[in-house]
């Protein structure tokens, strides 16, 4: 057992407005630069739809993540054979056009234009060339565009679902839709550090954040293209790649990454998760319906004495196992089994996970209100609008018995507080239910307190990061407290 | 021969390379010190993708064909010419070289217009890297007009130039190698010794950290920065 600790990340999909909060929190904070101003590290995708960037889901278009063939597990768009001969040109490299070309309002004209008829207008201009242009797509195009011909038909993850339940997706007037906010997932076996020919991509040892050494990185431009979920962006300007850093910076003062503190919805789980990184080749080869079991028995207990005193053989600080005990994480993954990776079979672990929604399943399927009366009582999971199908293909591999499970302990939890704080159902029924759920009255009750009366302190338990102990590492403590304080920044400079 | 002329070789043949390779040593270590950001490849491929690969993939292995080309019969002139011994041997290798030379040239030149033609890239692309579009290409095709003209070049570099490039190399030049060589080869030395001398000025620094390491390393990157004790 090699323990390490990784902090870890839940978003709960049935409390997320859509409001992109988060999304201008992390823009404005770390790229409203020039050559970022299209990388959105943060986004907020309208689901069913096609994303950012477009459909990048469909490996069979972008080649990102790994394939586990013959035992074996390798990374679909490189090789360490494929990189001597892809170094000039790489073939899984998307463009800007896959993204979108960034671009401003030339406002000055409202204010210089010479006098005349007509009001002034302000014309968009490219952030890239500086000349006027034709605005085709931008972040976000599809927002809110749940039943769009264009682009929720062509979400990858309609794959497998049949015409009948296609058309319930998209019926006009009963369209439905869900919101699917992304970062950076901080994988456990991540293929942007496994492509990146100049290792300039590393996890850091303490807390498992993914960074990119600006310094090492030499645009060869392996991770944009390795990078399953597309988190890793190529600054055009810098002629570097770029990440979401888990704004770790805050996480080492003890406050929360920006786009978690600024969520409006309260959606965002932040906590520690011990795992044994032993394993970590093991689970990611396991069979693609058994990846998500697989990857949630990685993940130890951190109660156990035997988890603790390993962590504790492995350099894992006390309060950092403390932490991981308390870790919001861990319950709603290991615990409750209610928070699911997204897209586990592209097989780089992803270390945030989501409570899959509620709202768009049990919406009413028929006009009027939704029937809690039936002999099976989770039947309207079943006949939810948005089918488990589409579900799974997004959270489960596939695999729809885990979603399935999530949703119906979801729903007890709800029936278990009507019948506690409405009435109109019988504590007879909201135990059943729980029972069904495979749930207990003091795991809703739980459950309950951290989805719906969370605190700051309850969502975010960020372990303490010894910095302070980490700079022993590095320099005589004393000689850095005699430097600390003063000193200068260099911006980025590209090179000629 | 006249004075001027001497005083023309002494300065491209004898100063020159070592003011180039100083230069060379000095920037490129200085650089890698002080300024290490700006060692990159500066890739454009994610302004433009289609253009890129017809014109950075022929160009790129023309190049490393003709350097390498160069570099063997530097380092081992005697077994070229063993080589060349046969005629036939002698057209495979020229030909070689030339079909090589000519993609540098095709792929530079769609280098070039595609930097020129996509207004994106007008925006990444700076002075400098015109400088050293136009001193490649000016390069490139000196070295095809040297391999038509003077055939055949792989036998004369062995016999006259090796010997120059190792005096320059151990210190104490022998300009009698250079001095009767015909203008074309000895624009083209000194254009080589031009681009040596502004290599750690430009984008070329990115051939200094080819990432060979990634070839034995293994997949996944952990830092440290109190490593445990078992790792």
């Amino acid at each position: 057992m090699n323990v390490r600790s990784q902090v870890s990340m839940v978003f709960h999909l049935d409390k997320c407005i859509g409001c992109h909060t988060c999304s201008i929190a992390c823009k404005n904070i770390w790229t409203d630069r020039k050559g970022a101003e299209y990388m959105w590290w943060n986004n907020v995708e309208t689901k069913p739809g096609t994303g950012f960037p477009t459909a990048w889901e469909d490996q069979d278009k972008y080649n990102g993540g790994w394939a586990c063939e013959d035992g074996q597990l390798r990374l679909k768009s490189t090789s360490k054979a494929k990189t001597v001969f892809n170094i000039f040109h790489h073939p899984n490299m998307p463009t800007m056009d896959d993204y979108y070309e960034p671009w401003t309002y030339d406002y000055q004209h409202l204010f210089n234009a010479p006098e005349g008829p007509d009001q002034p207008t302000a014309v968009p201009i490219s952030m890239v060339t500086g000349e006027l242009i034709n605005i085709k797509s931008g972040p976000n195009w599809d927002d809110d565009l749940g039943g769009s011909p264009i682009y929720a038909e062509h979400d990858p993850n309609l794959k497998g679902l049949s015409e009948e339940q296609r058309q319930q997706l998209f019926a006009v007037e009963r369209l439905v839709f869900f919101y699917l906010p992304r970062i950076c997932n901080h994988c456990l076996n991540p293929s942007c550090v496994a492509s990146c020919p100049s290792g300039a991509l590393y996890k850091r040892g303490e807390d498992g954040i993914v960074l990119l050494d600006q310094n090492r990185c030499r645009a060869w431009r392996a991770c944009v293209a390795a990078c399953p979920y597309k988190k890793t962006f190529f600054n055009w300007s810098t002629g570097k790649s770029e990440k979401c850093i888990l704004c770790y910076p805050r996480l080492e003062t003890g406050q929360a990454p920006a786009c978690f503190h600024s969520c409006v919805g309260r959606i965002r789980y932040l906590g520690v998760l011990l795992y044994d990184a032993s394993r970590i080749e093991e689970v990611a080869k396991s069979p693609a319906e058994e990846l998500v079991e697989a990857q949630r028995s990685i993940i130890l207990d951190p109660h156990d004495p035997a988890v603790a005193a390993a962590a504790r053989a492995n350099g894992i600080h006390d309060s950092v196992i403390e932490s991981a005990r308390r870790s919001p994480v861990y319950k709603f993954v290991k615990e409750w089994k209610i928070a699911l990776p997204p897209h586990i079979e592209f097989r780089t672990l992803p270390m945030l996970f989501y409570v899959p929604p509620m709202a768009p399943v049990m919406a009413a399927k028929e006009t009027g209100p939704v029937k809690n009366v039936s002999d099976d009582l989770f039947h309207d999971i079943e006949e939810a609008r948005v089918p488990m199908r589409f579900l799974a293909n997004l959270l489960g591999a596939g695999n729809e018995g885990k979603v399935r499970y999530a949703l119906r302990k979801q729903k007890a939890v709800r029936w278990y507080r009507r019948a506690l704080t409405v009435g109109d159902v019988s504590h007879a029924q909201a135990a059943e239910m729980l029972a069904q759920a495979d749930c207990t009255p003091e795991e809703a009750e739980a459950i309950y307190r951290l989805t719906s009366l969370c605190t700051f302190d309850d969502r975010f338990v960020i372990p303490p990061m010894h910095r302070e102990e980490a700079i022993e590492m590095l320099v005589d403590p004393l000689e850095h407290k005699q430097n600390a304080g003063f000193g200068f920044l260099t911006g980025p400079r590209r090179g000629l | 021969m006249n004075s001027a002329s001497t005083y023309l070789d002494h300065f491209f043949f004898l100063a020159l390379p070592y003011v180039a390779f100083f230069t060379f040593f000095f920037v490129t270590i200085e650089r890698y010190r002080n300024r290490k950001f700006t060692y990159s490849s500066l890739s454009s491929q994610f302004l433009e993708n289609q253009q890129h690969f017809w014109g950075l993939v022929p160009f790129h292995y023309g190049i490393l064909v003709v350097i390498t080309g160069h570099i063997v019969a530097f380092l081992v002139p005697r077994e070229v010419l063993w080589w060349n011994s046969k005629p036939l041997r002698l057209y495979i290798l020229e030909s070689t070289a030339l079909v090589f030379a000519i993609l540098a040239a095709v792929g530079l030149v769609a280098a070039m217009i595609r930097r020129v033609s996509v207004s994106k890239l007008r925006r990444v692309t700076s002075p400098v890297d015109w400088l050293l579009f136009a001193l490649l290409l000016l390069q490139i095709l000196l070295g095809i007009e040297v391999s038509i003209r003077y055939p055949w070049g792989s036998s004369w570099f062995a016999t006259s130039l090796t010997p120059y490039l190792w005096s320059v190399a151990w210190l104490s030049p022998d300009l009698s190698y250079v001095s009767p060589l015909p203008w074309h080869v000895k624009f083209h030395i000194i254009n080589a010794y031009l681009l040596i001398l502004l290599f750690p000025f430009t984008r070329l620094v990115h051939i200094l950290v080819i990432p060979n390491p990634y070839l034995w390393r293994k997949p996944q990157v952990v830092r440290w920065y109190r490593p445990p004790m078992g790792a």
